[in-house]
This record gives structure tokens, sequence and C-alpha cells, in this order.
């Protein structure tokens, strides 16, 4: 499915933040979107559990994010903050693991039309290439 | 046949009182703490010996007083609830006095955390009030803490405690030194007084009460050796209360490029002749931390010498 | 409940060295309700084991359990066809569980994830705190229900200690003084007079200090 030097990228969306650019997902390679990244949407980014962080990790993504609205425009209030924590948790993990903590990341987004959902696929992109696969591939 | 305690003479022959205070030193060397008595000789009337201050590991105050003695001087040997249980506490007691020691502080000790070995725990079989409790138990009814009679010689202290006129909360601060007068306490030192307002109303509420008849109190005085001195007791010292013109006399001392630690000194001078006209003071503590040649100095400018014999 | 937090991810992997066959077990009593050694806290560090074991090229095979209660003999009994299968059991219960488990199974290695900590409450998701240190001897009628053993930093029994200040402890400024709480208690529900009276000396032979601590109830056994 994915080009083998590209990076296997797993994104946590939630639902505001992955239809701010497009009213249909599948116009998103259309746009930009890189073709590396899986999405995986959610009801609200504060459902993202640490569980799935690291489960996402374990099962071969090179790196891991987590896109939810700006802080104080959440749908739900306070969904992108409890995220982050969770995020932070996951980095924390990673750290004692002695693996890059930047392999892990939560954006903020906004709701309002815009690109910000392509460019951080594409950040995300550009940060893991540079720090290569995954210590976990190959063994 | 021993002698009593000279504090207690002067105390109770209505004089103002003087003492001071003496940390001994980290190691075990006896010299360090005969040098410091020389600068005290005939500056007070007794002697603090703190026990393991702010929770650093120090020679103890038991043996400390005893070198004190040694040199001529008379010691307030110093007994905390931090680091020794209740057999540990009656124990030393009994060996003190069988040394020849005559004064005793009460105090229940800063925490543990405070010092250079935050790992231990922390005994508090005790606090002070229990403890003043205790030993004059030992001296009047001739009891351990158990109830057992002490055969043959009791320990006889003249008892103290320590009382801090600026801590939390405020209204509770004398009902909580009319509880340490009744557990056995004689004398009170207080925390360093540089608010003399907060002073007064705390010693108002002390006469209130009566309690500057039941029990001698000293106001507690530290001259401030420098503005950074000044600083860390204001930010960093749990239970001081330094009011901001402290630190401005200082300030104005160093910018006129006069000697700061000559205002420390009159600042300190300033608060005896102060504190010496409230009503119920029975003299002053004097703290020189690390400063003890300061003392003859204060004591002579305060018009404090000569001491009594 | 009983407080406690998982250990530091580096000094579980130090105690699992040469361990390949390993079960997470974890609690549904108190380790679940302060989110240290429950169910989910099983997924996660199964998954912290599995992820550091394909880093590091050693081989490590997690299985993953959680019983009611580690703290009951009917509950750990569920385990006793199949403990023996494992290397060791990496035991999510707080220390009580760990040592039920040693006593129940000793030929078993059982391996503590957690460090228990206090017997306290949730003052807010999120947060917990001491309240109780089980002294065995309850006063709390005269200090208006609030406890100078778990909460007072130096255990007094007439405070407050002269390094109270703005109603907090000298040793953190995150530690309520319980003196103060205590004071403005009894103030608001006018009983002031029990601060007068001198406390005696706490007879400490009922706490941890008069060694480990049994209580039989003669009428409850069969």
């Amino acid at each position: 499915m994915t080009n083998s030097n590209e990076p296997d990228i797993v994104a946590f969306c939630c639902h505001y933040t992955a239809y701010a650019c497009s009213q249909d997902l599948r116009n998103l390679p259309r746009l930009g979107f890189p073709e590396n990244v899986r999405l995986e949407i959610l009801p609200c980014s504060g459902r993202i559990s640490i569980i799935r962080l690291l489960k996402a990790f374990e099962q071969g993504a090179d790196g891991i994010y987590v896109a939810g609205c700006k802080d104080d425009t959440c749908h739900n209030i306070r969904g992108s903050r409890v995220a982050k924590k969770r995020v932070d948790y996951a980095k924390d993990v990673f750290d004692q693991l002695n693996i890059e903590p930047e392999r892990i990341e939560m954006f903020m987004i906004s709701r309002e039309p815009n690109r910000g959902f392509i460019e951080v696929a594409k950040e995300m992109t550009m940060r893991i290439k540079k720090l290569g696969p995954s210590p976990l591939k190959g063994k | 046949m021993s002698s009593a305690s000279n504090l207690k003479k002067v105390l109770t022959s209505g004089q103002f009182a003087v003492t001071a205070e003496l940390g001994p030193p980290k190691n075990a060397d006896a010299e360090v703490i005969r040098a410091k008595a020389k600068l005290l000789s005939g500056c007070a009337d007794a002697v603090n010996i703190t026990d393991c201050q702010t929770a650093i590991v120090r020679m103890s105050s038991i043996a400390a007083s005893v070198v004190l003695m040694q040199e001529g001087l008379e010691p307030i040997t110093q007994m905390t609830c931090r680091d020794r249980n209740r057999i540990a506490i009656q124990s030393d007691l009994l060996g003190a006095a069988a040394l020849g020691l005559k004064n005793l502080l009460c105090l229940t000790g800063d925490h543990q955390k405070f010092g250079n070995h935050p790992n231990s725990t922390g005994v508090f079989d005790m606090d002070s009030i229990q403890l003043l409790q205790m030993v004059r138990m030992m001296r009047d009814e001739k009891v351990f803490q158990c109830g057992e009679e002490i055969k043959g010689k009791e320990p006889n202290f003249l008892l103290g405690a320590a009382a801090n006129p600026f801590a939390d909360p405020f209204e509770f601060r004398a009902l909580r030194l009319a509880k340490k007068i009744a557990a056995g306490a004689q004398f009170i030192q207080t925390q360093i007084v540089y608010n003399i307002d907060k002073f007064a109303a705390w010693m108002k509420a002390v006469r209130d009460l009566g309690l500057h008849k039941k029990c001698y109190i000293l106001a507690g005085v530290t001259p401030p050796k420098s503005i950074g001195m000044a600083r860390y007791m204001k930010d960093n010292v749990p239970g001081l209360d330094i009011p901001d013109n402290v630190i401005a006399r200082l300030q104005g001392a160093k910018d006129a490029k006069k000697d700061v630690q000559e205002e420390g000194i009159n600042i300190c001078v300033d608060i005896i002749n102060k504190v010496k006209e409230i009503e119920g003071v029975a003299g002053v503590h004097i703290m020189a931390i690390e400063w003890e040649s300061a003392i003859p100095e204060i004591t002579k400018r305060a018009g404090l010498l000569p001491r009594p014999r | 409940m009983i407080v406690g937090q998982r250990k530091p991810i580096q000094e579980i992997f130090e105690m699992l060295k040469g361990i390949k066959k390993i079960l997470i077990l974890g609690c549904g009593g108190c380790v679940t309700v302060c989110s240290a050694g429950g169910e989910k806290e099983v997924e996660i560090l199964a998954s912290i084991l599995r992820i550091n074991s394909k880093k590091t090229g050693e081989p490590v095979e997690t299985k993953e359990k959680t019983l009611a209660r580690q703290c009951d003999m009917e509950y750990l009994e569920e385990l006793k066809d199949e403990v023996d299968k494992y290397d060791a059991v990496l035991s999510m219960a707080c220390g009580v569980g760990v040592n039920f488990m040693a006593d129940i199974y000793p030929k078993t290695i059982i391996l503590p994830a957690l460090n228990t900590s206090f017997m306290g409450v949730s003052d807010e998701q999120g947060v917990w705190s001491e309240r109780c240190a089980g002294c065995g001897n309850c006063v709390l009628d005269k200090t208006g229900g609030l406890c100078p053993v778990a909460r007072c930093s130096k255990r007094l029994f007439n405070g407050p200690c002269g390094g109270s200040q703005n109603g907090k402890c000298e040793i953190n400024a995150d530690i309520a003084c319980v003196w103060q709480l205590i004071y403005d208690r009894l103030k608001g529900l006018n009983q002031l007079e029990k601060l007068q009276e001198i406390f005696p000396m706490k007879d400490w032979s009922s706490s941890l200090h008069g060694g480990p601590r049994k209580i039989v109830r003669e009428d409850l056994k069969l």
C-alpha cells in the first residue's frame, strides 16, 4: 500500500479537524494529504486512549499523531486537552523506553476550513523520515 | 552537691536576662566549641547548644554542653522529638543530669526533610508539649513516662520551650503557649523578632492570659549579617517575619558605603532596646548565627554588660 | 482506598531480567479506582513490555489477567492451575496483594509492579492524598475528624508547630497544615476548648510500631 521509503504513520483525528478542509475524505489525496498516513477518525480526539497509541506503535507504525481542535474551540470543550495529556503520557513512556518521544505528537488544529490538517500530516512525515524507521522494525 | 542553674538565679531575681546560642560542629572537634565559648564568655547568663538544628547532623547537644560547661559557661541543652523515642530521651536526660547539665529546652524539632539526611525516619514519638510534661514528671514526681518510680537521684532541669509569635493561626499562639506552661515550661525563647508590632500584639495576648507571670519570656533577636541573609530569612525560613524596613536599612547603609555589618548590629541593638520596653519581656535570646563574635558588641551597646555573677 | 503508582518502567525491566513468560495480573479493587493497576493499566504495561521486547530483541511472552481483588483467597485461587505456566507473575495489586500471592504460591516468582503508598482519598480527578495512617487507635473525635497522625508531618498531638504559615506545612507548601484545619473546624463547631487540654503521649503499640498486626473475630470464624 505505501511506498517502502515512506514512513508508516497513524493519525488519530477528530471528526471536526478531519472535515475541516474537505467535505469528503476521499478528496484528501487530491488535496495533498500524504498517502503514507493512515487516518483513524474519532468522534473527538479526547476519545483516544493510551493503549491505542501504544498498540499502533507495537503494530508497526513509525510515527503516530493525534489531531484535535485548538484548545478553546473543542466541540466537547476539553477533548483536545485530554488528548494532549494522553499523548504526553505516551511520550513519557517512549522516553523511558529510550525511544524518541518525537515519534508521537499532538497537533491542535483550527476547525475552520484550512489546510492545517494537510500540513501537520506532511510535517509529521518529514519528521519521521528524519528519525528513520521505528526501532521495533527489523527485529 | 550541685548548685542551682545560673539562668534560674538571674530570671528569678527579676534582672533582664541574656541568653546566647551556639551551634556545635559538624565534626568530632571539641576545640570548635572552646573557641566559640571564649567569644561568648561574660556576655550571657546561659548559652543554648542546638540539637541537630534544621536536621543537619552535628555533635550532640548534650556532649557539646558538657564541653561548654568545662569552659566555665552555663549551657542550655536542647532536646528535640525528631530523633529519639521516649526511651532514648529519658536515658539521655539521666545522663545529662548526671554530667551536671541544668537547663533544658524542649523542642519538637525541624523536620528531617530540611537537613542533610532527608531519607531518615522522623521519630516524633511525642511532641514538645508532651516532652515538657514527661521531664517535669521525672523531676517533680520522680517517675518515668511509663509510671515506674525513679529510685535514687532524679534529673533536675530548668525547663524551657520555644514560641513563635509569628506563626499561624495567630489567635491560637498565646493559647498554645499556655499549654506549654501548663506542661512545665518555666522559660520561653521566642522566634527571631524583627516585626516589633506583631511581637507586641502577641505579648498583649500573652499578658491577657497572665502567662508572663507564670513563665519568663525571652525575646529572640538576631543581627542580620548581610542584605542577602536578611532576604534569605525573609523568603525561605518558615516562621520568620522580616519587615521591609530592615532590608531597607541595610540597603541604605550599603548605598551610603557604610559597613553593612555595623548596621546589622545596630538593628539588633535597636530591637533589644524596644523589646525591653514591652511589659512581660524578661530578657533576650541572642542568636548570632555563625557570627558569635558580634555578641560581645551587641550586649555592650545594648547596655546589657556586665552580666550578674 | 489504598493508593499507589506504577513503578518507573526501567525499574520493572530490572526486575524482569531473564524472565520470558510473564503474567501481568491486575486487581479490580483500590488500584483500579486510583488508575494504577486495573485492567486498563495491565493492558498498557503489557504493551510496554512487548514494545521493549521488540526493541531489544529479547523475547517476552505476556499474558494479561485481572482478578476482582488480590486480597482474598477465593480470587487468587482462580490461578492455581495456571500459575506455574509462567516464569513470574508481575502483580499490579497493592503490596497487600503481592504479599498474599507470595504467601499462597510459594513456588512462583511474584514481582510488584506498583509502589504502594497510602490510605487516602481522591481529591479530584488525577489527585489522591493521604488521610489515614492505620494507627490502630482512632482519636478523630478529639480533632474534629481530621487526623494528626496521617496529616501532620511531625505527628503532633498538640499542634500546630511554629512552622505553620498561612495554613501550610513548613515542609511543603502543597501540604495543608492539618492543625490549622483542626483549629478552624473546632472553632466552627464551638469546640475550641478541646485544644486547651494537653493531649497525652500516644500509645504507638497499636500501630506498625507494635509489630505486624492481626485482627481475629471469633464471632465470624467458621
